[in-house]
C-alpha cells in the first residue's frame, strides 16, 4: 500500500511540474501483462502476458480488447462506455488505479503495461473486482435529497427549488462522481478498516449536506459521525489525486468534518420553494 | 424491535476533545520547559529543585494539567490506531474500555505521585 501511495505522489508531483508539455512515447508494440486468478475456482494469482500492436491514441481498455479479441478470449475485464463516463473499466494499471478507457498507452513508460485489479475491492475474476460493499457504502450515505416539503408523487403539487450559482458551486464538483471506485482503492485507511466508508461516500455525504435543496442536516451528519466513519480518514488525499474526474474527495471530507466540528457554520439556507403554476 | 444503542460521546465530541486536549499540551508542555530556563539546566533538574517545583502549587497543578491532557490524548490517539486493526463489536468495545481505563490508572497513579511529592498527604 505504501508503494502505490508513494507512486501515486509521484504522479502528482511529475503532473504539476511539466503538466502542459507532458512526454509522450510513441511505440509500434506494447507487452500487456495482464493479472489472471478465479476466485470461485481459488486458482493461484499468475500473469499473462500479450504483445499488442498500439498507436498513439490506443488505450489500454482498447489494448486489453485486441489481446481478448485476438490472443485470449477468457480475459476477465469490466467496460462499458469507452469514454469515462460509466466508471466501469477501473485497473490498477502499473500499480496505479485508473481507468483502462482514458490511460493511453503512449502516456505511460516502459514497454510492459501491468494490468491488475483495483486494490481494497474482493476479486472476481483477473481484473473484474466486486463493488458490493462499494456501494453499500454509497447506499448509506442516503445519496438523494431528503425534504418533506416537496411532494413527488403528486404531479399537480410539483414545485421546483431555485439556487443560485453560488449555491450550487458548492456542491457541483462532488456530482461529477462516476462512482468508478478508484478513490475507494488508492486510500490507505479502507485497505485496514472495512467499515470506514471510503472517500467516495463521505464526498457523496458532503455534496448532499451541501446542497440547499437538502433539509435534512443532523441526519445525515449522524450518519458519518460514527467509530468508523469520517474521523478514520487519515488526509492522505491519494483519493483525490487518482479522481479521472477531477472531483477532489479529501476536500468534501475536510469540509464536512469542518461542519462536525462547528468550525463552519451548519446553519444552512434552504432553497425557496417556487410553485410551478404560480411562477 | 430494533436495538437501539444509547450513545454518551459522539465520535465528534471525542475528537473535539482529542483536538482541543493536543492544543492545550502544547502549552503547558511550553510552559514546563521554560521553567528549566530559569536556572542551569543540569541545575533545575538536582533534586532539590525539583521537589521545590512540586511544593509549589501553581507549578504542581500545572504538571496535573500536563498528565491529565497527554493521557486523554495519548488513549484516545491510541484507541483510534486499535480502532482499524479489527471490525467487529467485542474488539471495538474491548479497546474503548482498555483505554478508558489505562488512562484512569495511569491519571490516578500520575496523581497520587504530585500529592505525595507535594506533601499534601502528609
Amino acid at each position: 500500500m505504501k508503494e502505490i501511495i508513494k507512486k501515486i505522489g509521484m504522479i502528482k508531483n511529475g503532473n504539476r511540474k511539466d503538466d502542459n508539455n507532458r512526454k509522450e512515447i510513441l511505440r509500434n508494440n506494447v507487452v500487456v501483462k495482464v493479472f489472471r486468478a478465479n476466485r470461485s475456482k481459488g486458482d493461484f494469482v499468475s500473469y499473462d502476458s500479450f504483445e499488442v500492436p498500439v498507436q498513439r491514441w490506443t488505450t489500454v481498455l482498447e489494448a486489453l480488447l485486441y489481446a481478448k479479441s485476438y490472443l485470449d478470449s477468457s480475459i476477465g475485464i469490466r467496460y462499458s462506455c469507452r469514454m469515462a463516463s460509466c466508471g466501469s473499466c477501473g485497473m490498477k494499471i502499473n500499480g496505479i488505479p485508473r481507468l483502462a478507457c482514458y490511460t493511453k498507452i503512449s502516456e505511460l513508460e516502459g514497454s510492459t503495461i501491468t494490468c491488475e485489479p483495483l486494490a481494497n475491492f474482493p476479486l472476481i475474476r483477473d481484473l473484474v473486482t466486486d463493488f458490493s460493499q462499494f456501494f453499500n457504502h454509497h447506499k448509506k450515505m442516503q445519496p438523494y435529497i431528503h425534504n418533506e416539503n416537496s411532494v413527488m408523487t403528486d404531479s399537480k403539487k410539483l414545485i421546483e427549488f431555485k439556487q443560485s450559482v453560488e449555491e450550487v458551486d458548492k456542491y457541483l464538483q462532488f456530482s461529477y462522481c462516476i462512482k468508478c471506485g478508484l478513490c475507494y482503492s488508492a486510500c490507505p485507511t479502507v485497505a485496514t478498516d472495512t467499515k470506514f466508508p471510503g472517500p467516495q461516500a463521505l464526498s457523496q455525504a458532503y455534496r448532499y449536506y451541501a446542497d440547499t435543496r437538502d433539509n435534512d442536516t443532523k441526519e445525515r451528519l449522524n450518519i458519518v459521525d460514527e467509530k468508523h466513519g469520517i474521523w478514520r480518514c487519515h488526509f492522505a488525499g491519494s483519493c483525490s489525486t487518482v479522481c479521472p474526474k477531477g472531483v477532489d474527495p479529501a476536500l468534501g471530507i475536510q469540509l464536512l468534518r469542518g461542519h462536525l466540528m462547528g468550525f463552519s457554520k451548519n446553519e444552512k439556507k434552504i432553497a425557496k420553494l417556487h410553485n410551478r403554476s404560480t411562477s | 424491535m430494533m436495538k437501539t444503542r444509547k450513545i454518551i460521546l459522539h465520535e465528534s465530541q471525542i475528537m473535539k476533545i482529542h483536538y482541543i486536549t493536543a492544543i492545550a499540551a502544547l502549552f503547558v508542555v511550553a510552559v514546563h520547559i521554560l521553567m528549566r530556563l530559569i536556572m542551569p539546566y543540569s541545575m533545575s533538574l538536582q533534586y532539590e529543585n525539583v521537589v521545590v517545583n512540586y511544593h509549589n502549587i501553581p507549578y504542581a497543578l500545572l504538571l496535573e494539567s500536563i498528565l491529565v491532557l497527554i493521557a486523554i490524548h495519548g488513549f484516545n490517539g491510541l484507541r483510534v490506531i486499535l480502532l482499524e486493526f479489527r471490525q467487529n463489536e467485542i474488539w471495538e468495545n474491548g479497546i474503548t474500555i482498555f483505554t478508558i481505563a489505562a488512562m484512569i490508572a495511569i491519571i490516578a497513579y500520575g496523581t497520587r505521585t504530585i500529592i505525595m511529592a507535594n506533601q499534601l498527604g502528609l
